[in-house]
């Protein structure tokens, strides 16, 4: 893997004539049904909107565990500036899942799903 | 318009049948409503159901008789049945038929749905890093709807108990043992706070509803059940549902089962308030306590009291899935709509037996919701 210096951003689309933000980019907007989208970045920094623990092995294929064999791993929905709420896969470290809830998170991944980490505490 | 009466319900049997096909277990829920109405096959003048993986209901005339009628097929997800028996009561009240069937049924495999990530429109990657698992998102709904509305973990116990209490007293369920709050509490964690008994399983079975108008009603007599309002909807903008790679819009999201169930009560011209008896989907026990709130028959948080109370016990002032729910029955996707209809005809007539609603009930009320935000909703009465 190529060392990099750019944060990780996702991209999504905002309507240009209802300002809806959507992820992924869509070619039409759901609010409005314009098609007038144009991509735009999206922050790097959201809180934690909801959350859970996926507490047994999803079925292989389509799920491929990490090398190091299966670990429960929380999964849940980032609410972003722009009003979107994404899903991600959420990375708390050594503190229990609980600490994940309305905590401050940073994107750290985006492949091959989005991917945050705590940086903060919950509101 | 004109008035519609459902004139015969019918089911099949639910749970694990070895060796019994879907197309099976719907030829037995039709033969089932055929009876119950008093009916042949021949008298059926327009037909519409569907299965969800269980083939194609039109190919039922093979087995029912080439009378010739129109079947069409529904394919509407968990709102197929609802679909369907919308199609039926149109035909009724366009003034097109006297008689219409509306059929759903589904056998699934043993185990967990088995989605995958280009069906539904989403990259590999949602597979690969295993979010393709429809419980994450029924846990992310509730997890957050509790620590907002402060319902607890023990109310999702106590739903999940009263599914399995009541499943015992229906000779039809597939769970008929019921099962103590402790161990539905202290089952494996699925995804939290849902431990492995609050969720339905894919299941098996057939439902059928025989629809009438008013002359045909005067014509063959029996015990009709007037259907006041069948209401279906798909999701509105800011929905927050299965495999959603995100919940787009600012603030709360909305519910396409309120905007279903407000559409049924305006149509029928009553309150939430004046159901005597409801089925509500229950996919899990959380969610049978949001959609309390979601279908307007009590303010968010208040379920908490409710639950405690006993309110949506078959005692209580609102009973909630008298047959036991998804929870006790399963989830055969195309019946389970179909299945809930049955349940509110049968308390309505007051031929209920042992889960019968006291008080001889005259309004009754039916939902399902499914993805991919989808919902079904119906007012019944006597």
């Amino acid at each position: 893997m190529a060392a990099t210096t750019a944060p990780p951003a996702l991209v999504a689309s905002r309507c240009g004539s209802c300002a809806n933000v959507a992820f992924p980019p869509s070619a039409s907007c759901q609010q409005c049904g314009a098609q007038a989208m144009v991509e735009i970045p999206l922050s790097g920094e959201g809180r934690v909107w909801g959350w859970t623990v996926q507490r047994f092995p999803p079925k292989s294929p389509p799920y491929v565990p990490p090398a190091s064999g299966f670990a429960p791993f929380a999964v849940g929905y980032v609410e972003l500036p722009e009003g979107v709420k994404v899903e991600a896969i959420l990375d708390c470290g050594a503190a229990p899942f609980s600490s994940l809830s309305d905590a401050l998170v940073r994107l750290v991944a985006t492949t091959p799903v989005p991917r945050y980490a705590v940086v903060g505490a919950g509101a | 318009m004109s008035a519609v009466s459902i004139l015969g319900a019918g089911l099949s049997a639910f749970g694990r049948q070895p060796g019994v096909s879907g197309r099976q277990l719907a030829l037995q829920a039709i033969r089932s409503a055929l009876s119950d109405a008093g009916i042949g096959w021949p008298d059926v003048q327009v037909a519409y159901g569907g299965s969800d993986g269980s083939g194609l209901a039109d190919t039922l005339v093979s087995d029912l008789g080439l009378t010739g009628i129109p079947f069409t097929n529904v394919k509407n997800g968990c709102a197929t049945g609802g679909s369907a028996l919308v199609a039926a009561v149109n035909a009724i009240e366009s003034g097109r038929a006297d008689i219409a069937l509306a059929v759903g049924f589904d056998k699934h495999p043993r185990g967990a749905f088995d989605p995958r990530p280009e069906e539904w429109g989403l990259p590999l990657g949602y597979g690969e890093a295993g979010l393709m698992v429809t419980t994450q998102f029924f846990a992310i709904k509730i997890a957050r709807y509790m620590d907002r509305h402060g319902i607890t973990a023990p109310t999702l116990a106590k739903v999940a108990a009263k599914a399995y209490r009541n499943g015992s007293l229906n000779p039809n369920a597939w769970r008929r043992e019921p099962m103590s709050e402790e161990a539905i509490a202290g089952a494996d964690m699925v995804n939290d706070p849902l431990t492995r008994y609050m969720f339905c399983s894919p299941g098996e079975g057939g439902a059928a509803i025989v629809v009438a108008s008013e002359a045909a009603v005067r014509r063959l007599g029996g015990r009709p059940v007037d259907v006041l309002a069948v209401s279906t909807r798909t999701r509105g903008f800011g929905s927050f549902e299965v495999f959603a790679p995100a919940v787009q819009g600012s603030g709360e999201p909305s519910s396409v089962s309120s905007d279903a169930a407000r559409s049924a009560f305006g149509a029928a011209g009553v309150e939430p308030g004046d159901i005597d008896v409801a089925q509500l989907q229950d996919t899990e026990s959380g969610a049978e306590v949001m959609h309390l709130a979601e279908c307007g028959f009590c303010e968010h948080g208040e379920q908490e009291r409710w639950i405690a109370e006993g309110l949506t016990e078959i005692g209580g002032r609102l009973p909630v899935n008298t047959d036991g729910g998804c929870i006790a029955n399963g989830e055969p996707i195309g019946a389970s709509g179909l299945r809930q209809v049955h349940e509110i005809v049968t308390q309505l007539r007051g031929e209920a037996g042992d889960r019968q609603v006291a008080g001889s009930p005259r309004l009754g009320f039916t939902h399902v919701y499914g993805a991919p935000g989808i919902s079904a909703c119906t007012v019944l009465g006597v």
